[in-house]
């Protein structure tokens, strides 16, 4: 039975007393500031041996030889774990039956095909025995000259980049766009391997019991890890159960089960007993994705009024010699800036070095730190202001498809970022502004813009008879705020206050949630438990309209909302009655109810989704030493639905410092001659610190989109490091007259 | 294990623990594997992320890079030893009410840090508290509001 329920078609923000919209603290947030939140490295069931990972010091070749026996004479060493006597798998790891399949190195064979890959495992009684383990199989290598860099291998043009997108695309003529150009700009732009860096590495908890299997791991998509799981070691799904109530952070790190976890798993049931295994800090450059390195190169022409008549963006990465993923970074040209003709390209070269992955925004910061470069170029090639070029270009259909925007508040962000940030006083020409120290002052801007994905969600609601609901959807918390904007949707969907709903997530035997990533989990899962709720209050409605006695007997679903706990008439709300009431007197004990969450599949095909943004940056230059400092950061940005604008608030400042980082900060350095990354380590691979971070302003502008989902939601994970990366580099060079042109920008690039 | 283990006595919120430790064993994997203490996290192990910071006599010390053999007879707190009966410290309660966390893995020792900076008169300004957190690394960049609860928290400890 279907019924059409008008709480679902009603939008959600109209109802009062709603969840959905409160700026509540975080509901896991006293668990996290008292130190009882349980990571999976946290957990320390009875029995438990500890694991080592040795990795290879090599970038390609084959290991020779390994002191096992020197491992295990150590005391409190209990095995050593090689592709000598490494349990069998059910499955390949090398096989490949879809895109998000990702190789792993399972110590399958001898073969080191980047720098530190697994190559041995060391279990122990303790973790000081484990490592000194670890440390005496002192592997002997046959080395093979490593593969490093852009230019380190024969490119080619890859089947697919990003999700499977086309490499390829284009709409025009961009070379008549150019020719007909009256100014025509082309600049290459550098960015650096980058790795995610999650404070929490990579860690798992196994006990095997039997067949089955009782994980404790971070993952950002626990259907999927419990598949890959499952099809590794030949067992049933169901038999595979993971608790990842909590993640240290992912970024995309922990979307896919990675080697070394499976390493865990593989070392249990090795040793029969049950075990940790935990990654170094310097193991997770490596085994569990990074973001590849790119060159791109973008050519634009304009006409005498500084409209686009061409825009031409092409990216050259990598990817390893084993697997793909090619970072999509010329697709950011897609959806920004309306051009008559554009085109975008990639090639790829093939390296020693794990694959990369999805990082935080993966092809939108490296296109976004391009393009953003490019239109400030471009502006200045026009002698016109930089808001003011972005505002002539304004997209209003999505440049590439033609498709109208779903919703699209950009030139309002525009305005009130630029407003708050006091645009307008700004000189033209660069190196004009100096503050009372003496330091150059520059200030750039940057256009944000991010996907409104969604995935495949479901979830499973429960009404009981004390009144009181359940939301259950195995939904990860990575820090975005599952946990808390998920059970404001629950309370909202079941029409209850939320400290009467117990929301369920982190655990993979709850309905699946899909992936937390693509910026989607709140509007995939959101969508899920909205749908779940709304189908047990048509449950229950049932049972009230269709009950004689009942006050709302003969309403109708269509008659009927839900709030606080009651059902109430929509023509006479002074008509009404608890769900106690109903499902006592119905008695039954509770009813339930299933959701799903998923793309509308026509409003896909006749809208173009996009959230948006605007963020501005001040630096200050040291004109002697080059040193610069972010002074000051203001992002204002449109996103649909804001289901809690202090989490929301949160996840803008962070994507707005990783965009400061991807502009100052971070870069893998590979050591051309032997192929192994230098700077492994928290010390010299920069992220920012606190003292690196300036006064941060992020503006919420109010957004109603009616066709990505019925909640209206967006997404809002990543679109803050786009635009910011941009916005610092362009006020890099209105400061200095410099044009970064590599990132992260270097003080000798400026004193050059 | 007996011949190469030393006897460690621990003080540590209050509570007294009494050990049996190899010497290599640091602080931070005593707490964390010996005495179930896991509020306390291992970022790095290098000392160079600031998740293991705890107090030895009420000074900020990076867990990692102390051997547990090293603070016998020091009175050692971690965020667990915080609260006091249930109730929040202001600086915890100040994290949470200006969601100065988002994964919450660095939270910890970012409490830590930020009581003890409190502590040093080094939450004087804006400037100052960037300057003295920033051997605490948070890769979800709650910076800005980590500076705003340590303000907060500053005027409540102060007054």
């Amino acid at each position: 039975m279907t019924l059409e329920l008008s709480l679902n078609q009603q939008p959600a923000h109209a109802r009062q007393g709603s969840s959905i919209g409160q700026p509540l603290t975080r509901r896991d947030g006293f668990l996290k500031v008292t130190g009882a939140a349980r990571y999976a490295a946290d957990n320390h069931p009875p029995g438990m041996l500890y694991a080592v990972l040795a990795v290879s010091s090599i970038a390609r070749g084959r290991v020779a030889s390994l002191d096992v026996e020197a491992a295990k004479a150590h005391k409190g060493v209990v095995e050593v774990m090689t592709p000598q006597n490494r349990p069998a798998l059910a499955a390949d790891p090398d096989a490949k039956d879809h895109p998000f399949m990702f190789r792993l190195d399972l110590l399958q064979n001898d073969q080191v095909r980047y720098p530190n890959q697994s190559i041995a495992v060391v279990i122990a009684e303790t973790l000081e025995a484990a490592t000194e383990g670890a440390a005496l199989l002192s592997p002997r290598y046959e080395v093979l000259p490593a593969r490093v860099g852009l230019d380190g291998a024969e490119s080619f043009v890859p089947r697919g980049v990003g999700v499977g997108g086309p490499a390829v695309q284009h709409k025009g003529d961009v070379e008549a766009g150019l020719k007909s150009a009256k100014t025509r700009i082309e600049a290459t732009y550098e960015t650096p391997a980058q790795y995610h860096n999650a404070m929490e590495p990579h860690a798992i908890v196994v006990a095997w019991d039997g067949d089955t299997l009782s994980i404790d791991t971070p993952s950002q998509g626990l259907a999927m890890a419990q598949g890959r799981i499952a099809g590794l070691f030949g067992i049933a799904p169901e038999n595979v159960h993971i608790r990842s109530p909590f993640l240290g952070g992912g970024f995309g790190s922990k979307g896919m089960i990675s080697g070394p976890q499976i390493l865990g798993i593989l070392a249990a049931r090795l040793v029969g007993r049950p075990v940790k295994l935990v990654l170094r800090r310097e193991q997770m450059y490596g085994p569990v994705g990074h973001r590849a390195p790119t060159r791109q190169t973008l050519r634009m022409g304009m006409d005498g009024e500084g409209r686009l008549t061409a825009l031409d963006h092409h990216a050259k990465t990598t990817s390893s010699t084993f697997d793909d993923f090619f970072e999509p970074a010329a697709d950011a040209s897609h959806t920004l800036y309306a051009s008559p003709a554009i085109a975008t390209s990639h090639d790829a070269v093939r390296l020693d070095t794990g694959t990369p992955l999805f990082m935080r925004a993966p092809g939108e910061a490296t296109g976004s730190i391009a393009l953003e470069s490019a239109i400030d170029e471009a502006a200045y090639a026009c002698g016109m202001d930089p808001l003011e070029f972005r505002l002539r270009n304004y997209a209003e259909v999505e440049p590439m498809t033609g498709k109208p925007f779903s919703s699209k508040a950009l030139r309002e962000c525009y305005r009130q970022a630029a407003e708050t940030f006091g645009w307008a006083s700004r000189p033209l020409q660069p190196r004009l502004m100096r503050d009372a120290d003496g330091f150059l002052t520059g200030w750039g801007m940057g256009t944000a813009t991010f996907p409104a994905i969604m995935f495949q969600a479901e979830a499973r609601a429960v009404l009981k008879a004390d009144g009181s609901g359940v939301m259950e959807t195995g939904a990860q918390d990575m820090g975005q705020g599952a946990w808390t904007a998920f059970a404001q949707i629950a309370a909202d969907g079941l029409g209850l206050d939320i400290d009467q709903v117990d929301f369920r997530a982190g655990s993979s035997d709850l309905p699946n949630a899909g992936i937390a990533g693509g910026s989607g989990h709140t509007a995939t899962a959101g969508m899920a438990i909205h749908n779940a709720g709304a189908a047990v209050i048509a449950r229950l409605a049932d049972l009230a309209t269709g009950d004689e006695a009942s006050p709302l007997y003969g309403a109708g679903n269509e008659g009927v909302l839900a709030r606080g706990g009651r059902l109430y008439r929509r023509d006479d709300e002074s008509r009404g009655e608890s769900y106690a009431e109903i499902l006592t007197r119905a008695g039954l004990t509770e009813i339930e109810g299933h959701g799903k969450g998923a793309p509308d599949p026509a409003s896909q095909e006749n809208y173009a989704k996009h959230a948006h943004g605007a963020v501005f940056a001040e630096v200050k230059v040291d004109p002697d030493f080059g040193q610069i400092r972010v002074t000051r950061l203001v992002g204002a940005f449109a996103a649909g639905r804001v289901i809690n604008p202090r989490l929301v608030r949160s996840q803008y400042y962070g994507g707005m410092i990783w965009g400061v980082s991807f502009a100052l900060h971070e870069e893998a350095i590979t050591d051309r001659r032997s192929g192994r990354i230098q700077n492994a380590n928290l010390a010299e691979y920069h992220v920012p610190v606190n003292a690196d971070v300036p006064s941060v302003e992020a503006l919420l502008v109010h957004e109603d989109d009616p066709h990505v989902n019925a909640l209206g939601i967006k997404g809002v994970g990543e679109i803050g490091i786009t635009g910011t990366a941009g916005a610092v580099a362009n006020a890099v060079w209105h400061a200095t007259g410099v044009r970064p042109r590599r990132f992260p920008i270097r003080i000798e690039d400026l004193l050059g | 294990m007996t011949k190469t283990t030393i006897p460690v006595h621990l003080d540590i919120n209050g509570r007294h623990h009494d050990l049996q430790l190899e010497p290599r064993v640091t602080l931070l994997d005593a707490l964390r594997d010996r005495l179930g203490l896991t509020g306390t996290k291992k970022g790095c192990d290098h000392g160079q992320c600031g998740a293991c910071t705890v107090h030895v006599d009420g000074e900020r010390v990076l867990a990692c890079l102390t051997l547990a053999a090293q603070v016998e007879g020091r009175t050692i707190t971690t965020i667990e030893g915080l609260a006091r009966e249930g109730e929040m410290h202001p600086v915890q309660a100040a994290f949470l009410e200006q969601d100065a966390f988002q994964c919450g893995y660095c939270t910890p020792g970012q409490i830590m840090s930020a009581v003890a900076c409190i502590r040093e008169g080094h939450a004087g300004s804006d400037d100052e508290i960037r300057e003295y957190m920033a051997g605490n690394l948070c890769r979800c960049g709650a910076y800005p509001h980590i500076v705003a609860a340590i303000r907060q928290a500053a005027l409540e400890v102060q007054s």
